[in-house]
């Protein structure tokens, strides 16, 4: 192997006020001519490691060398070599394509004949030449990253720094992304690309898996995912409720980890032990065991070792809603506009009472305007959202008050503790004198709030934030539970006692809709609607979408690759102007 | 992007050529941003019309004709050609009442600023030698600048009619009150608008000095263009000219645009050279832009930046400038800040040259102050710019 390009020796970040070191004395080295994954949930390191890399930063502790040289000290004699492309791509919104370019150009000191060769081979390259003139912030959330890379790539740089490239990018643009920089790579290019996405640790050749500024892992992802080979089933066919055998498996000792997929539940064994025998776990005399190979986002969760457990304290404490499958939510020719951009186009569906109903989209296709229509914070301009019955363009107060609602990132009062968090939101939901105690304490009691009473939400961790965000939605017993994007961006081992908690949830025929950018987390829910530029391309169960591309060559589609065939079938069936065909 | 060798390439310390080169991509970056965004074109050309606008036409701290209610008590003749004489005061809009109930209800309810009684022995107390106090004048001590006004012009009128009548009866003039006849130097309407308007200049160049660009650069903290920018072989210098210089020409504009106004348009005399109004306005812009960068800069966040210039630059170029209230009225401790205020130096300089013209020892002074401040702030904004996010 050559020897690395960028060395990491106990470099370590500290930023003043935090809790811990956003970095804590990572080691490790980078090779030329690769895609090196920097992967991660949210906070835990990887943008601040970007930024000691580019020199944007000087560390605490330790040290990092980007080709024998500090990053810091040498800046000036390292900008050409580095290339880098920060959260949101870097670009002014105000110029157009042409302008960021030349702009760039003239920064990184591209000039003379190389200049305009520079740009007719990137532009070609990024497929943007023909939008030369049109202002960057018109473009597609897509065509911005291609652009963002093609500044990125001005003056040849050896090194190329990307921070999360792929969020927020509807997943044809994030394929595309990927071939390009293949392309780049082969051409002797070293990239390093940053992600919360742990499927896209699967497609870098090495990987440095980050948790909390530590250093899980380092090296191949097929060397991490190979420890857990021979330990990855999926129970197929059952014939019971899905939930319920997830929730028995989750507490069987030699279970590390267990997801729903689709109509099948996935499980990771613990080391040196043999599967589950299923009749207990209630799936049914059809039940069998599959092995399958492991995931990434499997050997994130045995490298943190292992998953919450499967009981929710919560669904025990939660109220039984009627179990009849009476239709509590739909939307009917649901249509947005602002402006002349129409943000939802005659959406229909609906969602029976104990139900996980996802919309699964990219930023931008309309989840969140739907959602919030349907919630009764967004005025449709035609078309109807009806929520139990009620109609929300008559009397959004009243629908309100049988829904729950929680935003994205949370919406909690940050330097409120979590009993006035809990005090206020139990208010706002309209809880008076006793039933407003009685609910508070029922929560306090159901998610162990007890000693964090009087701790400010912002000092939390993670996962007890989001806890108290589910609190506060839960306080007025809801027969609905909307969530937008509820888990972007948190760790898997979050993320599973999120679901764990949703899941109890459903037991007691609480209805769920989610929206959610995580092509994996569409897994969970019960039926799923693709959202694409506005519409609904596809809907059903997540076996039903899956199968629905499923060809010789792949059998087992995964849900990205699903939605990336629905969107191309649906585009050949009625092709869109050209300009916005290329910006997805 | 297929790197020949792996050896760093050769790169001469920033050479002077590349250097202009990026100064150059900034700064057109910057124009084109100005031109393209609507708001800065609002603040830097509409606002300043608009504010002008304001001061010129709708503030007027002169105080012509006030309302003043009049209740005749006596009917006498002296008493009716004094009334005649009050009516005919070019500063007093006499609006007659019945009885003093009426005159104090109008009074009360803000229709007229004061009121005169001629009392009912008026021509009784005329005709006695050393007639004492024969008028009353009711004044609204709420507003205790405006009451001083209305007593001023009436005790005026007063005097006046005394003396024509004392003419009039053939009375030697040295038994007469002495008359004072007020003169003003510099701007002898008194107009206020005479000084409001090189005033409210001052505003308008600290508006778009230190809140148009406070905003701007924490703009690029915020959308993380910034991180883009520092990544590259940009330095320090380059990044806080390219900053400078943009803006600069936009408050050169907004200020070619404000005097012009003033002078061609609302006929405010101007009496300096305008090669020196040009020196003063650039020694402003500098200490003014200088503050707007320093507090982006520290700030790093649109919100914390605007609040930061409102509070930094706007209210003390508004309240403590002198432009409105007077400094020498105020508290010696609050005299002292405005020692500290740009703008104190800035209104001063523009006013005596709008009005007075080339006073070398006023000028001076504040342009030497003025040179101090931008030197102070642009250079501690050079300081606190970071070659990297720390």
């Amino acid at each position: 192997m050559p020897a690395p390009v960028i060395q990491l020796e106990g470099l370590g970040k500290s930023f003043p006020g935090g809790k811990r070191p956003a970095l804590g004395g990572i080691s490790a080295s980078i090779h030329p001519g690769r895609v090196t994954g920097l992967v991660g949930p949210d906070g835990a390191g990887k943008t601040t490691l970007l930024r000691l890399m580019a020199g944007l930063l000087t560390p605490s502790e330790g040290r990092v060398a980007v080709k024998g040289l500090d990053p810091a000290k040498d800046a000036v004699r390292l900008a050409p070599v580095i290339g880098y492309m920060p959260q949101k791509f870097g670009l002014y919104e105000d110029l157009t394509v042409g302008e960021n370019l030349a702009l760039h150009a003239d920064l990184r000191g591209v000039t003379g004949p190389e200049r305009q060769e520079s740009f007719d081979r990137l532009l070609a390259f990024t497929d943007l030449s023909r939008f030369t003139s049109r202002l960057a912030g018109r473009l597609s959330g897509g065509m911005k990253q291609k652009l963002g890379l093609a500044c990125a790539l001005l003056g040849q740089p050896e090194v190329l720094l990307l921070d999360e490239p792929g969020v927020g990018v509807d997943p044809i643009s994030r394929r595309e992304l990927w071939r390009m920089v293949r392309e780049l790579v082969a051409g002797g290019l070293t990239v390093v690309w940053s992600t919360a996405y742990l499927d896209e640790a699967e497609l870098c050749q090495e990987v440095l898996l980050l948790n909390e500024g530590e250093l899980l892992f380092e090296g191949e992802p097929g060397a991490l995912t190979g420890r857990l080979r021979d330990r990855c089933f999926q129970i197929r066919d059952i014939a019971g409720n899905r939930r319920q055998v997830l929730t028995r498996a989750l507490c069987r000792p030699e279970i590390l980890d267990g997801v729903i997929q689709g109509h099948s539940v996935r499980l990771v064994l613990r080391p040196g032990q043999a599967p589950p025998d299923l009749q207990p776990l209630g799936a049914g005399p059809a039940a069998r065991l599959a092995p399958v190979p492991p995931r990434f986002e499997d050997a994130f969760m045995d490298a943190l070792g292992g998953g919450p457990g499967g009981e929710s304290v919560l669904a025990r404490h939660a109220h039984q809603a009627s179990a009849d499958r009476e239709i509590v939510a739909e939307a009917r020719d649901l249509t947005r506009k602002f402006g002349d951009f129409t943000a939802v186009d005659r959406v229909t569906f609906e969602v029976r009472r104990g139900e996980v109903f996802g919309l699964l989209g990219p930023n931008g296709a309309g989840k969140s305007t739907t959602f919030r229509m349907l919630c009764g914070l967004l005025t449709p301009t035609s078309g109807d959202a009806r929520v139990m019955g009620i109609d929300l363009k008559k009397s959004p107060g009243r629908a309100r008050q049988k829904l729950g609602y929680m935003a994205q990132k949370f919406s909690l009062y940050g330097n409120l503790t979590v009993g006035q968090n809990l005090a206020f939101f139990s208010g706002a939901y309209g809880l008076r004198g006793r039933l407003q105690r009685e609910a508070v304490e029922r929560l306090v009691t159901a998610f162990k709030f007890e000693p964090l009473l009087d701790a400010p939400a912002d000092s939390l961790p993670l996962g007890y934030k989001q806890r108290l965000a589910l609190a506060c939605a839960l306080m007025h017993e809801p027969d609905i539970l909307f969530l937008d994007e509820p888990t972007s961006g948190v760790d898997p081992v979050t993320r599973r006692e999120f679901w764990t908690h949703i899941n109890g949830l459903v037991e007691k025929q609480v209805t769920i809709i989610v929206t959610t950018h995580f092509m994996d987390e569409a897994e969970y829910c019960d039926r799923i609607a693709l959202v694409y530029r506005g519409r609904v391309i596809a809907a059903g169960t997540p076996d039903q979408l899956k199968s629905q591309v499923a060809t010789a060559d792949q059998p087992e589609p995964s849900m990205e690759d699903a939605f990336v065939g629905l969107v191309r079938q649906q585009e050949a069936a009625n092709p869109p102007d050209l300009a916005q065909a290329k910006g997805a | 992007m297929n790197p020949e060798s792996s050896s760093l390439p050769d790169v001469r310390p920033a050479s002077r050529r590349g250097s202009l080169r990026r100064l150059v991509a900034l700064c057109r970056k910057e124009s084109l941003q100005i031109v393209r965004d609507p708001s800065s074109i609002l603040i830097a050309f509409v606002l300043p019309v608009v504010l002008l606008f304001i001061f010129g036409y709708g503030i007027n701290l002169d105080s012509t004709a006030l309302r003043v209610g009049l209740v005749m008590e006596d009917q006498g003749p002296e008493a009716r050609d004094f009334a005649a004489s009050l009516a005919g005061s070019p500063y007093l809009r006499v609006i007659p009442a019945e009885t003093r109930r009426e005159a104090g209800h109008a009074l009360t309810r803000g229709r007229v600023r004061g009121f005169v009684i001629i009392p009912p022995d008026f021509s009784e107390n005329l005709k006695r030698a050393g007639n004492a106090a024969p008028l009353m004048v009711v004044t609204d001590g709420a507003e205790p600048n405006t009451a001083s006004f209305v007593e001023n012009y009436v005790r005026g009128a007063w005097q006046g009619w005394q003396e024509h009548r004392g003419e009039r009866r053939g009375e030697p003039p040295a038994g007469r009150s002495v008359n004072l006849e007020p003169r003003f130097w510099f701007n002898p309407s008194a107009e206020s608008r005479n000084y409001l308007i090189p005033g409210s200049i001052t505003i308008i160049m600290t508006v778009i000095g230190a809140l148009l660009t406070s905003l701007v650069v924490a703009r690029e903290w915020e959308r993380g263009t910034m991180e883009a920018l520092l990544a590259s072989r940009v330095t320090r210098a380059e990044l806080l000219w390219s900053k400078l210089l943009p803006y600069y020409a936009l408050g050169t504009a907004a200020m070619l645009i404000c005097v012009a106004v003033s002078v061609f348009w609302l006929n405010v005399p101007f009496r300096g050279s305008w090669l020196v109004l040009w020196l003063v306005g650039t020694l402003f812009l500098g200490s003014s832009l200088g503050l707007g960068l320093l507090l982006s800069t520290v700030t790093r966040n649109q919100f914390n930046a605007a609040m930061a210039a409102l509070n930094a630059a706007f209210l003390p170029a508004l309240i403590l400038s002198g432009f409105i209230y007077e400094i020498r009225s105020m508290p010696p401790v609050i005299r002292g800040v405005t020692y500290l205020i740009p703008a104190r130096y800035f209104v001063t300089a523009i006013q005596t040259l709008f009005q007075a013209g080339e006073i070398w020892p006023v000028l001076g002074q504040s342009m030497i102050f003025l040179l101090a401040a931008s030197v102070f702030f642009i250079g501690l904004t050079a300081l606190k710019t970071r070659r990297n996010l720390e």
